[in-house]
C-alpha cells in the first residue's frame, strides 16, 4: 500500500528525514516511536503533503503511483488521513459542516454524489457515538475553544467519517485520560479493515495495549534505526532509547 | 507565509457585459443647466429643482474629501455624463412593457422582473444607469399600504412624502459626494411603510451601470412610519471597463417610533483588473435616523469596486432607540476600501452595535473608519465595537481608525480588535481533509464573517458567500 524508500526532507536548510524507508501493506498497523525531535511528526507531514517541507531526495509510492507528486488535498481524496498532534482551530465553521464540506468534496474528487445534510447528520450521529463524543461538539466550531483531549477525540471522529485507507495518528494518544485513550483506540480498532492500515506515531506503550502493532520502529535523528514486533515496545518501555541510539 | 500564498489569479467578473441598449445620453460636464435639464427630462416640480440647484451651488464651493486612506486618479466632473436612460422606458402600466431587451438583461444577472416569475416573497426595484426600469409585486405591497416605487414616480404620486423626508436625514450640504447627488441625482428607489406595517416581503433594489462615461447617483428614501418594519436588500453590479466609473449614491432611512429597518447591501460593482486598471468609485453616503424605540441595522458585504468609501451611519435621535452596523469588506489585487459607521447618540438608553470584519488579499488595502459620539443628554448610552481584519498573503494592508467621542459619563463603550493572518496551517489543515484550496480559504473566510452573515436574509447569505469566495479566488495557491 505504501513503499517509502530513503526518503530525505528538509525544513529550510535543515535536514530532519534523513533516509528512511518504510514498508506499509493494507492490514497492517504500524507503531513508529522515538525521541522528542527524531522527525516523527515530520515523516506524518510530509506523507499528508505539508508544504512547509521539502523532500529533498527518496520516493513515496502509494497503491503503485507517486504520493509525492499530488496535492495534499489529492492525497486525503485518495484516502490518506492524518490525525493531527495539533489539530488546528477554525473559528465560526462549525465541525459538522466542516465535515460535511471535506466528506463531499473527497466523493465528488471520487465521482460520487454528494450527501445531503440530513443524510449527513445520521452519519455523524452513528461515528460520534464510536468517540463517545457529545452531539453538541458537532456545532461548536472546529477545534475552537477544545480541550487538548477534545481535540484528539475529533480527530478521531473525522478519520471515522471520512474512512480512510491509510491512517496517520501523531500521538493521539497525548492528553487523553485513561478512559478516552480506550475509547479512542476502540474507535480506531473497530475502524480497522483487511484493506486498510494504520501508522500509530506514539511515546507510549500503553496505547499499544489496545491498538496492538504489527511492526514497531524507532525513529531516531531522522532514521528508522530499529524495527522488530509489539515486544519491542516493551523493551522502550523498560530501556528507554539510549542503548539503540547509541548503538546506532 | 510560503510561496503558495503568493500566486495570485482572478476568476473572471461574471456581471462585465456591456449591453447594447439605446439610450437617451446628455452631452458631458455639469453646470446649472444640465441640473435643469436633467430635472425637466423628469419634469420635476419646481421645489425640488430648487433643491438640486441649491445643492449644486454648494457643491461648487466644496472640495473633494481626501482624508480617507485611499489613492485613486482624481475624477474629472467635467468630462463624466450625469444622464443616461434607456430609451424605451417611459411610465409603464404593468412589467409587461418592460423592453424585452432590459428584461434579459436582468435575466443575465439573476433578476427576474417578469411578475410570473419573480423571485418568491421579494419585490425588486430595477435601476439600470440613471433610471429605474421597472418594480415588481406593486399590487401585492399596495394591498398592505407599502409604497414602493421609483423615486421619479414618488416624486409624482407621493411629493408631500418625498418633499417631507428628502435631505432630512443626509442634507445635501453633508458632504461633497452627497451635494453632488443631491444636485444630479436621476432617479432611486423610494419606500414607504405605513403606521404598524410589518412589510410582508422583502423589498429590494437592484442597481446596474451600463453606460460609459456616466456616473451613477440614485438616490433612496426608506421611510418607516410608526411601528412600521421592512427589510430591505440592494444588490450592485456594472460592465468591466478601462476607465473608472463614478457611484455617487445617497441612501437616507428614516425610522419613526417603534420603526424597524434592516438594509441590507451585496455591493459587487466590477472591481477592476489585476493590475487597478479600471472598476468603479463608490463614494456612498448612506445614513438612518432612529426616533423613540426605533431601530435601524445596516448590514454590507462589499467585494466589488475599485475603491470603496461608504460609513453607513444612524443618528440615534430617540430615546431607546438602537443602531447596527454588521460589515464585511473584501479587497483583493488593488481594491482600496474605506469603510465603516457612524453612531450618533442623542436620546438616553442608545444602544449600538458595530462588527466589522475585513479581509484583504492581493495588495488590497482595507480600512476600518469608525465613530461612535456620545452627546451630552444621552445618558447610559451603550456602544460595543468589535473589528476584526485578516489578511491573505503579505502585501496587503489593513488599518483601523476608531474616533470614540464621549460627552456623557454614564456611557459604556466596549471596543475590540484583532488581526489575523489566515494561517497556512489552517489551510493545511482543510487539504489534508480534502478540500482544495479555494474551498479552504471560503471556508475559513465564511467563518471569520460568520457574525456578519448570519444578519443576512437567508438569499442574500449564500450569495455573499459566494461572492467572498469568487473575490478571493486564486489569492491561494
Ligand atoms: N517548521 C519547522 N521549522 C524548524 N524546525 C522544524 C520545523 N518542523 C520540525 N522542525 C524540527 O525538526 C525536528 C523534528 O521535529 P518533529 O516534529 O518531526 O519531531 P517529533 O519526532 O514529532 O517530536 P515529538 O516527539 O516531540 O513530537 C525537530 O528538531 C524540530 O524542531
Ligand atoms: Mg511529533
Amino acid at each position: 500500500m505504501l513503499k517509502i524508500e530513503n526518503l530525505h526532507a528538509n525544513v529550510g536548510d535543515k535536514e530532519i528525514l534523513k533516509g528512511i524507508s518504510l514498508t506499509v501493506n493494507a492490514g497492517e498497523v504500524h507503531a513508529i516511536m522515538g525521541p522528542n525531535g527524531s522527525g516523527k511528526s515530520t515523516l506524518a507531514q510530509v506523507i499528508a503533503g505539508h508544504p512547509g517541507y521539502e523532500v529533498t531526495s527518496g520516493s513515496v509510492i502509494y497503491e503503485g503511483a507517486d504520493l509525492l507528486a499530488l496535492q495534499p488535498e489529492e492525497r486525503a481524496q485518495h484516502g490518506i488521513f492524518l490525525a493531527f498532534q495539533y489539530p488546528v482551530e477554525i473559528p465560526g465553521v462549525t465541525n459538522a459542516y466542516f465535515l460535511r464540506s471535506a466528506y463531499n468534496e473527497i466523493r465528488k474528487a471520487r465521482g460520487e454524489e454528494e450527501v445531503d445534510p440530513m443524510d449527513f447528520l445520521d452519519l455523524m450521529e452513528q461515528k460520534i457515538k464510536l468517540v463517545e463524543m457529545d452531539e453538541a461538539m458537532l456545532h461548536r466550531s472546529v477545534n475552537a475553544g477544545f480541550s487538548g483531549g477534545e481535540k484528539k477525540r475529533n480527530e478521531i471522529l473525522q478519520m471515522a467519517v471520512l474512512a480512510p485507507k491509510l491512517a496517520i495518528l501523531d500521538e493521539t494518544d497525548s492528553g487523553l485520560d485513561i478512559d478516552a485513550l480506550r475509547i479512542v483506540a476502540h474507535g480506531v480498532n473497530q475502524l480497522k479493515r483487511p484493506d486498510n492500515a494504520t501508522i500509530v506515531v506514539t511515546h507510549y506503550q500503553r496505547l499499544l495495549n489496545y491498538i496492538v502493532p504489527d511492526f514497531v520502529h524507532v525513529l531516531a535523528a531522522g532514521r528508522i534505526v530499529k524495527s522488530g514486533g509489539k515486544e519491542l515496545a516493551l523493551e522502550l518501555e523498560a530501556k528507554g532509547y539510549d542503548w539503540i541510539t547509541e548503538a546506532a | 507565509m510560503s510561496a503558495s500564498i503568493e500566486s495570485l489569479v482572478n476568476k473572471e467578473y461574471a456581471y462585465g457585459f456591456v449591453s447594447d441598449i439605446d439610450a437617451d445620453t446628455i452631452p458631458k460636464g455639469l453646470n446649472e443647466d444640465v441640473v435643469r435639464l436633467i430635472s425637466a427630462k423628469k419634469n420635476e416640480p419646481a421645489w425640488l429643482l430648487e433643491w438640486r440647484l441649491k445643492a449644486y451651488r454648494r457643491w461648487t464651493t466644496m472640495t473633494e474629501p481626501h482624508w480617507a486612506n485611499i489613492t485613486y486618479t482624481p475624477v474629472d466632473y467635467q468630462n463624466l455624463r450625469y444622464y443616461s436612460a434607456p430609451k424605451s422606458v417611459k411610465p409603464l402600466q404593468s412589467l409587461d412593457e418592460v423592453d424585452p431587451e432590459l428584461l434579459k438583461v436582468y435575466g443575465k444577472l439573476g433578476i427576474s422582473l417578469n411578475e410570473q416569475k419573480r423571485m418568491s416573497g421579494v419585490a425588486v426595484d430595477a435601476i439600470f444607469d440613471s433610471v429605474s426600469v421597472g418594480t415588481t409585486m406593486k399590487e401585492e405591497l399596495s394591498k398592505h399600504g407599502v409604497i414602493f416605487c421609483s423615486f421619479t414616480e414618488a416624486v409624482h404620486n407621493h411629493p408631500e412624502l418625498v418633499q417631507r423626508f428628502l435631505g432630512s436625514v443626509v442634507p445635501y450640504s453633508d458632504n461633497f459626494f452627497a451635494a453632488l447627488n443631491s444636485a444630479v441625482f436621476s432617479d432611486g428607489s423610494f419606500c414607504y411603510v405605513p403606521k404598524g406595517v410589518k412589510c410582508p416581503i422583502e423589498l429590494s433594489t437592484y442597481f446596474r451601470i451600463n453606460a460609459a462615461e456616466t456616473g451613477q447617483f440614485e438616490r433612496t428614501l426608506i421611510v418607516a412610519d410608526e411601528g412600521a418594519s421592512v427589510s430591505y436588500l440592494e444588490g450592485c453590479t456594472a460592465p468591466k471597463r478601462d476607465e473608472n466609473q463614478l457611484h455617487a449614491a445617497v441612501v437616507e432611512i428614516i425610522a419613526l417610533d417603534d420603526a424597524n429597518v434592516k438594509y441590507s447591501t451585496v455591493q459587487n460593482w466590477y472591481a477592476g483588473d489585476k493590475e487597478g486598471v479600471g472598476g468603479i468609485y463608490n463614494f456612498v453616503t448612506k445614513r438612518g435616523k432612529a426616533m423613540t424605540n426605533a431601530k435601524i441595522s445596516w448590514t454590507q458585504v462589499e467585494t466589488g469596486s475599485a475603491i470603496t468609501w461608504k460609513y453607513p451611519s444612524v443618528i440615534l435621535q430617540g430615546d431607546n432607540s438602537t443602531g447596527e452596523f454588521y460589515s464585511v469588506a473584501v479587497v483583493n489585487n488593488k481594491q482600496q476600501a474605506d469603510t465603516g459607521t457612524k453612531m450618533i447618540h442623542i436620546g438616553k438608553n442608545t444602544k449600538s452595535t458595530i462588527i466589522s470584519k475585513g479581509i484583504s488579499a492581493g495588495q488590497g488595502q482595507n480600512s476600518y473608519r469608525g465613530q461612535v459620539k456620545v452627546l451630552p443628554k444621552a445618558e447610559n448610552a451603550r456602544n460595543y465595537t468589535q473589528c476584526d481584519s485578516m489578511l491573505v498573503g503579505n502585501k496587503c494592508g489593513a488599518h483601523t481608525f476608531p474616533y470614540i467621542e464621549v460627552g456623557n459619563n454614564t456611557a459604556t463603550l466596549e471596543h475590540e480588535a484583532s488581526t489575523s493572518k489566515i494561517g497556512e496551517d489552517q489551510i493545511f489543515y482543510c487539504k489534508a481533509r480534502g478540500l482544495s484550496a479555494e474551498n479552504a480559504i471560503s471556508l475559513i473566510v465564511s467563518g471569520f464573517c460568520k457574525e456578519v452573515f448570519k444578519e443576512l436574509p437567508m438569499e442574500f447569505a449564500l450569495e455573499a458567500q459566494q461572492l467572498l469566495g469568487i473575490t478571493l479566488e486564486g489569492s491561494v495557491g
